[in-house]
């Protein structure tokens, strides 16, 4: 037995990818949905922070991130942008990353098309502009000065539905959704505790640990945290057979097949070193 | 005058969006709302000098031959594609440059950022040993959390969410706090020794 467990602990990584592939594709090719309950979370928050705005409030959605997190947090977006259009709030899309623009603009697009939201009158997008932090705190006395025009270079006084915005302090909630820096520390720091705009955001798992700093604070007031805070707005937003909630069989699956990995590595080393070769 | 007017240049404009922060009001406001531009115009063009940076690198792999120097001809088509169909067609959604976007650069990055999966398990499988009652500590809550953030947590017991969120809530930002506040006082001494030309390794060996 303990020489099953020294060679396990010598398994070659290959036969680990190979195991890994086929926790994500099995429960994918099957079709395989776990029911998501939604528990007092931080995503619960976040939802009944928008549910409970008034119709025609000003939203800033902020997608600061790129491709390679998309499957994580454009789920989130949709899920979001789905939701703040049901409740007729008034949504401005931006991007402190280049390429969180092309993304937003596609979350926003699609579910505005299937709702019935008209561009410039329900929904716009600024497009991306550099500088982060030091962009947001000029948004905060002038948003026309960052964005003379939006991203498809149409004026910004040719845009209805930004008539009445002038800085960050038009906004009844801003939420980022964020992979990294700039993102969600820079909106809490520059629009939150400056301008007191308040602040929701959503994010990668890795980073939601550092976050979570500032829902304690009531710096921001909500967070969905990775593939599990997408699945959770989802749920609560109603959307049925959505991407995150699909993407949780696979990841319970591949959890847990990293979780075996960890026991038996545990206990090839226990082996190894009750018999005095592990240091 | 290679080291004063860099060092006067930072004094100058950390000064002002210091006092800008504390009286919002003219002629600081003024002052530091150019400044913001200011930063968003050098920042714009530290894009270009990154493009640059690409096609110098690149083009001198090639000219070299230096290792893997056959992927660098994919890296300047691959840019010069996407800015020559940006520059024709723009940004607008259903046109070249969004469909190249959406149909090649979103999959591709995407798949690269789920490779991640299998070098985490691979990892995990060879370094996370509970060798001590520290490790064993952060490899309980490691495993609170991961099966707390899948469904499947609450399936095999329903109290499983609620503990990772205390875990998320109570011990996570008790630590992480403590790392911010301590990062958060090092960039202001950093900072101010910055602009009082103190640390000047900044200037890259001028001094």
């Amino acid at each position: 037995m303990a020489d099953i467990f020294e060679k396990l602990g010598n398994l070659d990584r290959r036969i680990i990818f190979v195991l890994i592939a086929l926790a994500v594709i099995i429960p994918i090719i099957f079709e395989i949905v776990f029911p998501n309950p939604v528990g007092a979370e931080p995503s619960r928050d976040l939802f009944d922070y928008v549910d409970a705005l008034p119709a025609g409030s000003n939203v800033l959605l902020s997608f600061d991130y790129d491709p390679s997190t998309m499957p994580e947090l454009q789920p989130m977006a949709e899920a979001l942008v789905r939701h703040l259009f049901e409740k007729d709030l008034n949504v401005v899309g931006m991007a402190l990353w280049p390429q969180g623009a092309s993304l937003g603009q596609d979350a926003m697009s699609s579910m505005a098309d299937s709702l019935g939201k008209v561009q410039f009158e329900d929904w716009c997008n600024l497009g991306y502009k550099t500088g982060g932090g030091v962009m947001i705190v000029r948004l905060g006395t002038s948003m026309s000065a960052v964005f003379p025009t939006d991203r498809d270079n149409v004026p910004w006084s040719e845009i209805p539905m930004l008539r009445g915005i002038t800085n960050l302090e038009s906004f009844s909630l801003i939420i980022s959704l964020s992979a990294g820096d700039p993102g969600i520390i820079a909106w809490v720091m520059m629009a939150g505790d400056r301008f007191g705009v308040p602040i929701g955001g959503g994010c990668t798992a890795v980073s939601a640990p550092t976050l979570y700093t500032y829902l304690q604070t009531g710096q921001m007031v909500g967070l969905l945290g990775g593939l599990k805070g997408a699945a959770d707005y989802e749920t609560l937003v109603g959307i049925e057979g959505g991407q995150a909630v699909k993407g949780m069989a696979p990841q319970s699956v591949a959890h847990i097949v990293i979780m075996l990995f960890i026991i038996i590595g545990n206990v090839a080393y226990f082996t190894r070193k009750k018999k005095g070769g592990a240091k | 005058m290679r080291l004063i007017i860099p060092l006067a240049i930072t004094f100058t404009a950390g000064i002002v969006m210091i006092l800008n922060f504390f009286i919002p009001h003219q002629p600081f406001r003024f002052l530091g709302e150019n400044l913001q531009e200011w930063y968003m115009i050098v920042a714009s063009g530290a894009i270009f000098l990154g493009v640059m940076n690409l096609m110098h690198v690149h083009t001198r792999k090639i000219r070299l031959k230096l290792k893997n120097w056959k992927y660098s001809p994919v890296t300047i088509i691959g840019f010069l594609v996407m800015f020559v169909t940006g520059l024709i067609y723009g940004v607008t959604e259903n046109l070249p440059f969004d469909y190249l976007f959406m149909n090649m650069v979103a999959p591709m990055g995407a798949t690269m950022f789920s490779l991640l999966a299998f070098f985490v398990a691979s990892a995990a499988f060879r370094a996370f040993r509970a060798s001590n009652w520290r490790a064993t500590l952060l490899l309980t809550s490691a495993f609170l959390v991961m099966l707390g953030q899948v469904p499947i947590g609450a399936m095999l017991w329903d109290k499983i969410p609620l503990a990772k969120v205390w875990l998320m809530s109570i011990p996570n930002v008790a630590g992480q706090r403590a790392v911010m506040i301590g990062a958060a006082m090092g960039v202001v001494s950093t900072s101010l020794r910055m602009i009082f030309g103190i640390e000047r390794s900044w200037l890259g060996g001028a001094d």
